[in-house]
């Protein structure tokens, strides 16, 4: 350690503060400069956390499986005359199902129909909540050499979760559909309308800017569209659902408060590219 | 320190040198190793919030009873820490962890004399003000009005987990992190 007089040390710790405050600000418009670079540091750490995490996850996920198992073991009876029921129905869905897909193919073969490009999947761990006050995002621990690029879809098995936004070594981050930097093209389903799914940060995006003469519809399924070639139509992102102040939200159908596995498609598209999320975007609100 | 004040101590060994450092180093590293315990897959409601608050009470906590063991670059990698891992742009919550370690000096000779009570209270004011100041960066950095909520809650969550944090860090102060009882 140099060793300094008494004053010059007192002048120093005095300086120490002002000068690291104004480091602070430094840092805050450099990371606003250069997004890239604030982007490399977050998942730099993310990197080294991943494995952690992944450890972590592991006990935690049982921990709430044993809770749910428990839950399940006293309702077993309710629940299994509730499956019956259920069951019958879905197997008459089934030959519904069979029935129109044979069709389809027979359509599809007269027509000459282009089938869409087949996509490569890779599945992933959601090790942790990659949020913050403002942003709703996941962290996936991915092995090293993972191929996963920016711009990859994220569904679960219910549904649309979000897009990949930053890539790290071994981590991967994804924004869900519900940050308020999301914006997503979306079809509703039983009107063939347009409309942009915007996330608020809330369990439920808002919809807007739906096509004219024509009104979401409660309990109307939406899915996504194939417009500005950022998602392959089709994939299934929630249901329609009003709320108090007659606000058409989507109730999502992938499970994004409990994620575990995530899978994490390439469908070739690279039409819009996912919003960077370490500074929140402009965005102009229209309201209807 | 330890050396000036009369009375009989042990020989300063090699181990009682690492005891001194250890005991020295606690309030930094137990405040760094909660961040990251924190910010673990735990799926809890509310857990960017806490990330923010257990940081603010920590370094507060440290900044107005043991300073020495919470300087400026300390509070600086901490804040650099907390940044990065709730995800949000570098520098708001860092920012908001060095004027709070500033206020923290600047009062300390007024407020280690009074109860716990004064300490708290004003502790609840400086995660106001921290609050209204993360809510006007992120704002001012994203261009658009955010919604107050967030950042309401974690001043209340930070306002509310002080106390609990408090008699932890109490007891640590003059036991583990008392470099005179090395």
């Amino acid at each position: 350690m140099i060793r300094l007089s008494i004053p010059a040390r007192q002048a120093l710790a005095r300086i120490t503060l002002p000068v690291l405050i104004a480091a602070a600000f430094g840092l805050l418009l450099l990371g606003k400069a250069d997004t890239v670079l604030a982007e490399r540091a977050h998942m730099a750490l993310a990197d080294a956390l991943a494995p952690l995490y992944g450890l972590l996850a592991e006990p935690v996920a049982q921990a709430r499986r044993g809770a749910e198992t428990i839950g399940q073991l006293l309702s077993q009876a309710s629940e299994n005359a509730r499956l019956r029921e259920e069951n019958e129905q879905l197997l008459k869905w089934q030959a519904i199902a069979l029935a129109l897909d044979a069709e389809n193919t027979a359509l599809k073969a007269s027509l000459r129909w282009i089938p869409d490009p087949a996509s490569t999947f890779v599945t992933a761990r959601a090790v942790a909540d990659a949020g913050g006050v403002y942003a709703r995002a996941v962290l996936l621990s991915a092995g090293p050499n993972h191929g996963i690029t920016k711009g990859q879809i994220a569904l679960d098995d219910h549904g649309l979760v979000g897009r990949v936004t930053e890539v790290g070594a071994r981590s991967v981050r994804v924004l869900l559909l519900t940050d308020m930097n999301s914006r997503i093209p979306v079809t509703l389903e039983s009107s063939r309308g347009r409309a942009i799914l915007t996330g608020t940060n809330g369990p439920r995006p808002r919809l807007s800017y739906w096509t004219e003469g024509v009104q979401p519809v409660e309990g109307e399924r939406v899915v996504t569209s194939a417009e500005a070639n950022a998602f392959p139509a089709g994939l299934p992102v929630g249901t329609v659902h009003f709320t108090a102040q007659n606000v058409p939200e989507v109730e999502p159908a992938a499970r994004l408060d409990r994620l575990e596995i995530v899978r994490l498609f390439d469908y070739g598209m690279h039409g819009v590219l996912a919003p960077e999320t370490s500074v929140a975007r402009p965005a102009t609100e229209r309201r209807h | 320190m330890v050396e000036r004040t009369p009375g009989i101590r042990p020989r300063p060994s090699l181990g009682r040198h690492l005891d001194v450092a250890a005991r020295r180093s606690f309030p930094a590293a137990s405040t760094a190793l909660l961040l990251l315990v924190a910010s673990g897959p735990f799926g809890l409601p509310g857990q960017a919030e806490l990330l923010g608050a257990l940081a603010l009470g920590c370094v507060f906590f440290w900044s107005l009873f043991r300073p020495a063991s919470m300087p400026p670059s300390l509070v600086f990698a901490l804040g650099v820490l907390t940044d990065l891992l709730s995800y949000g742009p570098v520098g708001i919550g860092l920012l908001i962890l060095l004027i709070a370690h500033g206020l923290a000096m600047l009062w300390r000779h007024e407020l280690t004399r009074q109860g716990f009570v004064i300490v708290w209270l004003v502790f609840v004011a400086v995660a106001a003000g921290a609050g209204v100041l993360q809510w006007a960066l992120n704002a001012l950095l994203s261009f658009r009005l955010l919604p107050p909520g967030p950042v309401v809650f974690q001043a209340a969550l930070a306002a509310g987990i002080y106390p609990l944090l408090a008699v932890v860090l109490a007891r640590a102060h003059a036991t583990i992190a008392e470099p005179a009882r090395a």
